[in-house]
C-alpha cells in the first residue's frame, strides 16, 4: 500500500490539467468546426426537410440535393441568384488588389528594412497608424468623393481602397522576412557589381518568395472577405456586387430559401478555407514573425 | 590618398545612393497611403464642420458652409450615450473573451500531440472565413424557428420558448429561482466576437509560447513548482507583453467594428454601436456632415481611451 504515490498538489494538478487539456481541445474543435459542418449540411438539404426536422445534425442521405448550388450559381436572368458573376467580380477585385499591393509593398518593405533614408521611422509609424485607424472614418469622404466623381458602382474605387488598406500589413509581413535574410549575401552581390535594384531582383526577392506568397494570400483573403466598402460603393449595382456583398444583400430577403443561401455561403467560404489550409503554416509564420521575440 | 580614405568616400556615396533608392522605393506606398487614407482622414474632419447632404454634394466646396451644427446634433441625441456605453461594453466583453479563449487554446496546444497541425489550422478557420458567411450561419443556427440551437435547447434543457438570441434586447435567466435580467442580443454578439477573434490571439500567443526557453520551467519543476505555479510565475509573466499588445489591437478593432454587428442584428435590440450610427446617418438619413461628426467623435473617444491605457501602462512600468 505504501508504495502508492501520495496525492500531492503537484500530482492532482497534473491529472486535472491533463484532463482539462483534452476537454479544451475537444470543445474548441466542436465550436470551430460545427458551424461549418452545419453550413455544408444545410446546403445539401431540401428546405422542407429542414423545416420538418430542424434538430437533425445528419441530412437524410436519400434526399441529398445539389439543386441549391445550381440555383445560387445560375444567372439572375435564368431565375438563379447569379453568384457565378459575383464570384467573378470578387476574383477580379481580389486578384488585382494582390498584384498591385505586392508591386507596391515589396519595394516599400525592402526600403524600410534595409535602406537608411530620411524619414524612415516616421514612415513606419505612419503605416502603423493606417493599419489601426477606423475604416468608417475614411469611408465617409471616400463615399462622398466617389459620389462626386460618379464612380460609385465601379470596381476601380474598391480596388484602390483595398490596396491602401492592405499595403501596411503587407509591408509589415515582408519587412519581417527581409530582415531575416543575412545582409552579407546582398553585400556580396553589391561587391560583385550589381546595383541595388539588381540585388533586390536577383537575390532578395527569390529568397523572400515564401513570404511574398504568404503576403499575397493574406491580401487576397482580406479583399475577398471585405464587406463595408463593398456595401457603400456597390450596393446599387447588382451586376457589380462582390460575393460577400451578394450574400449579405440576399440573406435579408425572405423569398430565397435558407438552404440556397447556405449553398452560397459554402461557395464563398470554400475557396478561402482551401487556400488557407494549403498555406496555413506559411501564413501563420508570416504574420507572427517578430512576435515571438516577446 | 590612403586606402581608408578611399573606402570612406565610397561608403558615403553608397549610403547616399541607398538613401535615394530607399525614398524611391517607398514612394508608391506613400502616395497611395496619403491619397487614400490621410487625405480622406483630414477631409473627414473638415466635412464634420460643414453642412453637407448627399444631394447637394456636387456643389459644396472645400470650405463652404462651415458650422458646428453637426456636433450639436450628434451630442444632442438622446441615444448617443447609450450607444457609447453599448460600444464600450461590447469592446471590453469581446476583447476579454477573445484573449481568455485564445490563451487557453494556445496553452492546450503547446505540447505536441497526434493531429496538432490539423487542430491548429481548424482553430484559425473562424478568423479567415468570410464574415458574411459566418454571420449568416450563426443567424441560422440561432434562428428561433428552425435554428438547431433552439430546437436542441428545448429538447435537452427543456426551454419553454425559443430564445430570440439576436432580436431580444432584454431576457431573463432563471438561476436558483432568481430571474436575472440579461441583454440577450448584446451578449450574443459578444460571444460571436469572442468566437471569431480568439484565433488571432491564439496564433500570436502560441508563437510566443513555442519560442520560450524550456530551462526556466525545468528548473522550477525541479524546485517543486506545480503546473499552476509554473504558469502563474514563469509562463504568464513572459506572455504579458504580447497579451498587452493584443489587448490594444483587439480593443481598437472591436471599437470600430461595423461588419459583425451590422450583419448579425443590424444594430437592433440594444446592439447599436457608434459605427452603426455613422452608417445610418450616412446612408439612411443621407446627412454626410453629421455622419462625419459622429465618426470623428468615435475616433476621439478611442484615442482618449488608448492614451489612458498607455499612460497607465507606462506608470505601472515606471514604478516596478
Amino acid at each position: 500500500m505504501s508504495t502508492r504515490r501520495p496525492w500531492t498538489r503537484d500530482r492532482v494538478e497534473r491529472v486535472v490539467f491533463g484532463v482539462l487539456r483534452r476537454v479544451v481541445i475537444a470543445g474548441f474543435l466542436l465550436a470551430t468546426l460545427v458551424p461549418f459542418y452545419y453550413m455544408i449540411m444545410l446546403s445539401v438539404r431540401p428546405i422542407e426537410d429542414l423545416l420538418l426536422r430542424p434538430d437533425s445534425l445528419l441530412p437524410d442521405l436519400g434526399a441529398l440535393t445539389f439543386a441549391t448550388y445550381e440555383e445560387v450559381l445560375r444567372p439572375v436572368t435564368d431565375g438563379g441568384q447569379g453568384f457565378l458573376t459575383l464570384l467573378g467580380n470578387s476574383a477580379v477585385v481580389a486578384s488585382v488588389s494582390v498584384v498591385v499591393a505586392l508591386a507596391v509593398a515589396i519595394p516599400g518593405a525592402y526600403a524600410v528594412s534595409r535602406l537608411r533614408f530620411f524619414g524612415r521611422r516616421q514612415i513606419s509609424a505612419l503605416f502603423l497608424m493606417v493599419y489601426l485607424f477606423p475604416a468608417i472614418v475614411i469611408a465617409i469622404p471616400l463615399f462622398v468623393l466617389l459620389t462626386k466623381l460618379q464612380l460609385r458602382g465601379s470596381l476601380v474605387g474598391l480596388v484602390l481602397v483595398y490596396i491602401a488598406q492592405t499595403v501596411p500589413v503587407a509591408i509589415y509581413m515582408l519587412k519581417n522576412y527581409f530582415e531575416t535574410i543575412p545582409e552579407s549575401i546582398e553585400e556580396a552581390g553589391l561587391v560583385d557589381g550589381l546595383n541595388r535594384m539588381a540585388v533586390i531582383r536577383r537575390i532578395s526577392l527569390p529568397l523572400a518568395l515564401p513570404s511574398v506568397v504568404a503576403t499575397g494570400i493574406f491580401v487576397f483573403m482580406i479583399a475577398w472577405n471585405e464587406f463595408l466598402f463593398a456595401l457603400l460603393f456597390l450596393v446599387e449595382r447588382r451586376d457589380r456586387w462582390t460575393v460577400s456583398l451578394g450574400l449579405a444583400q440576399l440573406s435579408g430577403t425572405v423569398e430565397i430559401p435558407t438552404t440556397v443561401l447556405m449553398a452560397g455561403s459554402v461557395v464563398i467560404t470554400l475557396p478561402i478555407v482551401v487556400l488557407f489550409f494549403l498555406t496555413e503554416r506559411l501564413l501563420s509564420e508570416g504574420l507572427t514573425a517578430g512576435a515571438d521575440k516577446g | 590618398m590612403t586606402r581608408t580614405e578611399e573606402r570612406g568616400v565610397r561608403r558615403r556615396t553608397l549610403a547616399q545612393r541607398d538613401a535615394r533608392s530607399g525614398l524611391l522605393l517607398i514612394t508608391p506606398t506613400l502616395v497611395i497611403v496619403v491619397a487614400v487614407v490621410l487625405v480622406p482622414l483630414v477631409w473627414s474632419v473638415l466635412i464634420a464642420f460643414q453642412r453637407v447632404r448627399l444631394i447637394g454634394i456636387g456643389r459644396t466646396g472645400l470650405f463652404d458652409n462651415l458650422t458646428l451644427a453637426n456636433f450639436v446634433r450628434v451630442f444632442g441625441s438622446d441615444t448617443l450615450w447609450d450607444s457609447l456605453v453599448t460600444t464600450i461594453t461590447y469592446t471590453a466583453g469581446s476583447t476579454l473573451l477573445a484573449v481568455v479563449l485564445g490563451v487557453s487554446v494556445a496553452l492546450a496546444l503547446r505540447r505536441p500531440f497526434f493531429g496538432r497541425g490539423f487542430v491548429r489550422a481548424a482553430m484559425l478557420i473562424p478568423y479567415v472565413a468570410p464574415v458574411v458567411a459566418v454571420t449568416f450561419v450563426w443567424k441560422v443556427l440561432l434562428n428561433p424557428e428552425f435554428g438547431i440551437v433552439n430546437s436542441w435547447g428545448r429538447r435537452l434543457f427543456g426551454w419553454d420558448d425559443p430564445v430570440a438570441f439576436l432580436s431580444q434586447a432584454r431576457g431573463e435567466i432563471s438561476l436558483f429561482g432568481l430571474d436575472i435580467p440579461v441583454p440577450t442580443a448584446l451578449l450574443t454578439v459578444i460571444v460571436f466576437e469572442g468566437w471569431r477573434y480568439f484565433p488571432f490571439v491564439f496564433l500570436f500567443v502560441l508563437a510566443r509560447l513555442q519560442a520560450m526557453p524550456a530551462e526556466l520551467e525545468e528548473a522550477a519543476t525541479i524546485d517543486g513548482a506545480t503546473p499552476s505555479q509554473r504558469f502563474r510565475h514563469i509562463v504568464l509573466p513572459q506572455l504579458m507583453p504580447i497579451i498587452a499588445v493584443l489587448v490594444v489591437l483587439r480593443t481598437i478593432w472591436t471599437f470600430n467594428e461595423f461588419d459583425d454587428i451590422f450583419l448579425l442584428t443590424g444594430g437592433a435590440a440594444g446592439t447599436e454601436v457608434v459605427s452603426i450610427r455613422v452608417y445610418e446617418l450616412l446612408t439612411v438619413q443621407r446627412n454626410v456632415g453629421a455622419a462625419a461628426a459622429q465618426s470623428v467623435f468615435l475616433a476621439a473617444v478611442l484615442a482618449v481611451l488608448l492614451g489612458l491605457y498607455l499612460w497607465l501602462l507606462r506608470r505601472r512600468g515606471g514604478t516596478t
